[in-house]
């Protein structure tokens, strides 16, 4: 199948999009015209155009906070692998607190709670304590955590969380059978259910994504789509958030099966933007300052900086093991003014307690 | 005997919404600028007094951060408010609390958009917010869609405009609405600002032609290569339609009509 020059011309002029279309830009008949420079470039201007009219000239910036590296699942790419000998550890309130503190300090309103899996270390309890604690400091508060049922991001809810993030990490369920072969994350559908259970619940944003490298990347982006569409269908008050995490080197020194170049990291931020004019894209510091860079503007719309990926490791040095390399150490302040040297405004607040405040 | 007098009146006639008079019948949203400087420039340009803010965005405790919105000097241009974010009327109701406390005066425009992809205002929340604020002693503008009865509704619920949409939000697409804002325009006691997908100079000029009262614009201006350079194309654009209005615009004929009368050989001799 080949999508012809003339048949990208008019997808990209159309104001809204289809199924069909995404499989004209997944196609492989179409990498000739679309990886070409030029093919890109059409891309990238449709996908900038688009983001510009929604978003306007700004990026949100956030930072993530990790509450807790234990992990009872032997995933093996993952840093917090229960199989990996690292040091871990879990904050205290205290501790949550004087992190919280530091990163309010360094400008940011909002934040994403990390957790490894392990119900003990971190139950909901702990997580709604961390919520209510993070409240005093951040407008906007989410979460990055186990799946749950949707009786348990009620709670959440509740708690003041606004959105949760869950990375589905391969669509393929034999790699993903292959890369989790243990714990209860071994079940594939559990964790596939939990973001329309979140959506169900009442989460105002829901986060999704896949680890690139783990499968081939157009089988994947196709799953997402029919998974980000299921937890649209669930709550129509949802907003979608994509983020695109190239795995990275981690303890255990993993390496993936299905490197993702930055040319088709490219095609698929701009491929979601076109099927998703509203959702937001996460790119994270995974990605290196120059790639970074080089996509605000064209779809990108939010970005963590200064990341520290070991809990208790803003506010002091951690002994903790991390949970990957981040590759863009720049600080907060550093990016905000390169985004604002690139004509965005470095947005660090774009949200109200009063919007997540418990009726 | 004194009869009635006809007013009529001149496009530089202020206009009044309560207890206030705006110069500027060109009102500008403060989102999806690259900065607070190139909107100060583009606000300078539209000779605007009028600027909405959000007040999701408004960071009073922020360090070394802006306290107040972007910036604005307050003295030159009135801040308005808006509870853009909001789901539903409770959370609207906080949110122009808020507002209420950061500029010191009860003035917002209503915003209820439950709907994350399209920001389609939800009109029962927004009917149930603004009687609710009204009550509360606010001067309630509400964002709402081109429904004719809604915005009777909304007015006699004590909303101090109503702001029905040309087009669904940052679309451009202009005067969408045309026939149902001419309803709201034909029957509003309140005035009528036209919100929402003007896109180009000319569709604020044909908002104002039709007889809106003021016209609200931000992504065309934010987003255009020189807002600055747009703010005043919508500024001469918005004088222009109201000047049109005024002056009493001829009618739209669908074909031609001769300036010859036709019947005029009943009258040769």
């Amino acid at each position: 199948m080949s999508a012809p020059n003339l048949e990208l011309d008019a997808l990209l002029a159309r104001e809204t999009r289809t199924t069909a279309d995404l499989e004209a830009l997944l196609s492989p008949g179409a990498d000739a015209r679309i990886q070409s420079p030029g093919g890109l470039e059409a891309l990238a201007k449709a996908s900038a155009d688009l983001t510009l009219r929604r978003f306007g000239r700004t990026v949100t910036l956030y930072a993530p906070l990790y509450l807790s590296n234990f992990c009872v699942n032997p995933c093996v790419y993952c840093g917090f692998s229960s199989r990996q000998q690292v040091a871990r550890a879990t904050l205290g309130e205290d501790q949550i607190r004087a992190e919280a503190a530091s990163l309010r300090d360094r400008g940011f309103s909002h934040v994403l709670l990390v957790t490894g899996e392990d119900r003990r270390q971190a139950p909901v309890s702990y997580l709604e304590r961390a919520i209510h604690v993070c409240r005093e400091f951040f407008a906007h508060v989410s979460v990055e955590v186990y799946p749950m049922d949707r009786d348990d991001y009620g709670r959440l809810v509740a708690a003041g969380a606004a959105a949760v993030t869950l990375y589905q990490e391969t669509y393929d369920r034999g790699v993903y059978a292959d890369v989790h072969p243990g714990g209860p994350k071994a079940d594939y559908d559990a964790r596939r259910a939990a973001p329309i259970a979140a959506a169900a619940a009442g989460m105002r944003g829901v986060g999704l994504g896949f680890l690139l490298g783990l499968a081939p990347w157009r089988d994947e982006l196709r799953g997402l789509f029919v998974h980000a569409q299921e937890v649209a269908r669930a709550s129509w008050q949802t907003r979608l958030a994509f983020s695109f995490p190239r795995l990275r080197p981690a303890a255990g020194g993993y390496s993936p099966a299905h490197p993702v170049s930055d040319a088709e990291l490219a095609r698929m931020i701009f491929t979601l933007r076109l099927l998703f004019p509203d959702a937001e894209l996460v790119l994270s510091t995974r990605e290196s300052a120059r790639l970074r860079d080089g996509f605000l503007g064209l779809g990108v719309t939010r970005m963590s900086a200064g990341s520290v990926t070991t809990p208790g490791g803003y506010h002091e040095k951690s002994p903790a093991g991390e949970q990957f390399a981040v590759h863009d150490t720049r600080e907060p302040a550093e990016l905000a003014a390169v985004i604002a040297a690139r004509g965005l405004d470095p947005v660090w607040k774009d949200w109200s307690e009063a919007m997540t405040e418990a009726p | 005997m004194p009869h009635d007098t006809l007013t009529h009146p001149t496009p530089d006639e202020p206009l009044r919404i309560h207890d206030r008079e705006f110069n500027s019948r060109l009102w500008i949203g403060s989102g999806k600028f690259a900065s607070p400087g190139i909107l100060a420039a583009a606000l300078e340009r539209s000779g605007a007094h009028l600027v909405t803010v959000a007040v999701r965005r408004a960071d009073p405790s922020a360090r070394g951060g802006d306290p107040a919105f972007l910036g604005i000097d307050p003295e030159k241009v009135f801040l308005l408010p808006n509870t853009s974010g909001a789901r539903n009327a409770a959370e609207a109701l906080r949110l122009a609390r808020l507002g209420r406390a950061l500029v010191g005066h009860a003035w917002v425009k209503l915003e209820v958009t439950p709907d994350p992809a399209n920001l389609m205002p939800d009109p029962i929340e927004t009917l149930a917010a603004t009687e609710l604020l009204v009550k509360e002693g606010f001067t309630v503008l509400p964002y709402m869609h081109a429904d004719p009865v809604l915005a009777m509704r909304l007015q006699d619920a004590g909303a101090a405009t109503v702001m029905p949409l040309a087009a669904p939000i940052g679309t451009n697409r202009g005067l969408r609405t045309r026939d149902l804002l001419e309803m709201i325009l034909a029957k509003a006691r309140v005035p009528v600002v036209v919100d929402a997908g003007l896109g180009l100079p000319s569709h604020a000029a044909e908002a104002m032609e039709l007889g809106a009262s003021a016209v609200l614009v931000n992504t065309a201006i934010a987003t255009a290569a020189s807002p600055p350079d747009m703010a005043e194309a919508f500024r001469m654009a918005v004088r222009a339609g109201r000047l049109a209005h005024l002056s009493g615009p001829g009618r739209v004929l669908a074909r031609a009509e001769a300036s010859s009368p036709l019947t005029g050989f009943l009258w040769d001799n």
